[in-house]
């Protein structure tokens, strides 16, 4: 079976590795790049547990081929932290308990990371239609929603 | 086993197709089948640039079929089609999912087709000259076609499209229905009226019962209730898990009708 090279940025940087014929992006960056942070929850695009963002915009890495991730700019939750030092939304998701079992997790910090990206303030109701993707079963959202308006609010002070 | 061929053109990958090559869009239902290792034998791809080519201005607007919805919610001259793209998926999905997959994507989904055949899109195919109206593809959803591009006739004002989706779980949900409603009129009286549904049939349908209802009257309280109590004729609603055949026909007059007063108002 034929093996495809693919050269792409993750996290900010230069990463290559071979992809399987017909490998989808969460298979790809788990088993043969090694980020275990995307998780596989329904492989189906219903839950949103392998969001990952591609160019700065919200994917799912499970419907996404691996080879159309080449050259492309692919960042996932792994990459917000800057080495010991947590991404503010991760702190806002610490202090508000927004993490139960923590599968859902890696899936919203990065679909709050792209709203937050390009709008630094989002109201309530945009935090829910842009986290609206993502299944949690545990936390029920309000403590997710809270985190994300936590983190904003603090991007305003910064 | 599933391989992906990936050619420049659109032309290249339409000479691909045939024995088992299915064409890969944004991959939000083919990939799917290939993750249950249940998808076609052949993912054909293109990077044609005209597949993702925006003709925003002008009486028709032309979207190449690799548009996405969120490409189409960031164009301020595709206002008429915000309120649609907007209720297709989620986030992700709406950063994936393109008009051409829409086109094809089985029940409960296909909600954007639902406003192109309201509003008398016409698709064309690749390879081919001239357009073919949307409403005809749906009848070959299992051999689809190939689509470039879609033409969109674009509403003279706003009180002249309307589109309407119903799901239980808000604000990402898939369909109980969807229905579409383009209503140009002359001189007060409604000429020309297209209705089209969603998860009333097989395939996105046109609604005779309601266009017939309308044509020729003025969008007014008792013309709306004409439309309302014709709205499930010639339908044939599936029952799935969101809800049922019945429930589909009883609500659907109701929902034709949120959408027409909304209409009505402006």
């Amino acid at each position: 079976m034929a093996k495809k090279p693919v050269t792409f940025t993750l996290n900010g940087r230069e990463s290559a590795a071979f992809a399987e014929e017909g490998q989808n992006l969460l298979d790809f960056l788990r088993r043969s790049v090694g980020d275990l942070s995307p998780k596989y929850g329904c492989g189906q695009g219903g839950c949103g547990a392998c969001t990952v963002l591609i160019d700065g915009e919200p994917h799912l890495s499970c419907l996404t081929l691996a080879e159309a991730a080449a050259g492309r700019k692919v960042e996932t939750a792994s990459g917000l932290a800057t080495g010991p030092v947590l991404h503010r939304l991760q702190e806002a998701f610490m202090e508000r308990f927004a993490a139960q079992c923590g599968f859902c997790t890696p899936g919203m910090l990065v679909s709050a990371k792209a709203l937050l990206d390009c709008n630094p303030r989002p109201t309530r109701d945009e935090i829910v239609e842009a986290l609206s993707g993502n299944l949690c079963r545990c936390t029920g959202y309000e403590p997710i929603i809270e985190a994300v308006l936590d983190a904003a609010g603090e991007r305003a002070r910064a | 086993m599933t391989t992906v061929e990936t050619f420049p053109t659109l032309a290249e990958a339409a000479r691909a197709m045939g024995s088992g090559a299915a064409f890969f869009g944004g991959g939000t239902v083919l990939m799917r089948d290939v993750n249950a290792g249940d998808g076609p034998q052949r993912l054909v791809r293109s990077a044609d640039p005209a597949l993702t080519e925006i003709r925003a201005q002008g009486e028709t607007v032309r979207l190449g079929a690799g548009v996405t919805m969120a490409r189409i919610l960031a164009e301020r001259d595709l206002a008429f089609l915000h309120p649609v793209a907007r209720q297709i998926g989620g986030p992700q999905v709406r950063n994936m999912g393109t008009l051409g997959g829409n086109l094809f994507a089985p029940h409960p989904y296909g909600d954007f087709a639902v406003a192109l055949i309201a509003l008398g899109a016409r698709a064309v195919l690749a390879g081919q000259g001239g357009a073919r109206p949307v409403e005809e593809l749906m009848r070959e959803r299992a051999r689809p076609p190939l689509v470039a591009a879609i033409e969109i006739p674009r509403p003279r004002s706003g009180r002249e499209f309307g589109f309407l989706k119903v799901s239980r779980v808000k604000p990402k949900g898939v369909s109980v229905l969807s229905v579409a409603a383009f209503l140009p009129a002359e001189g007060g009286r409604i000429r020309g009226a297209r209705v089209a549904w969603g998860a009333m049939g097989p395939a996105p349908m046109r609604g005779q019962g309601a266009e017939r209802a309308l044509e020729g009257g003025e969008l007014d309280a008792a013309t709306i209730a004409r439309a309302a109590a014709q709205a499930a004729e010639g339908l044939d609603p599936p029952t799935d898990a969101l809800a049922s055949a019945w429930y589909r026909k009883e609500v659907a007059g109701v929902h034709l009708r949120r959408l027409l007063e909304r209409m009505e108002r402006g």
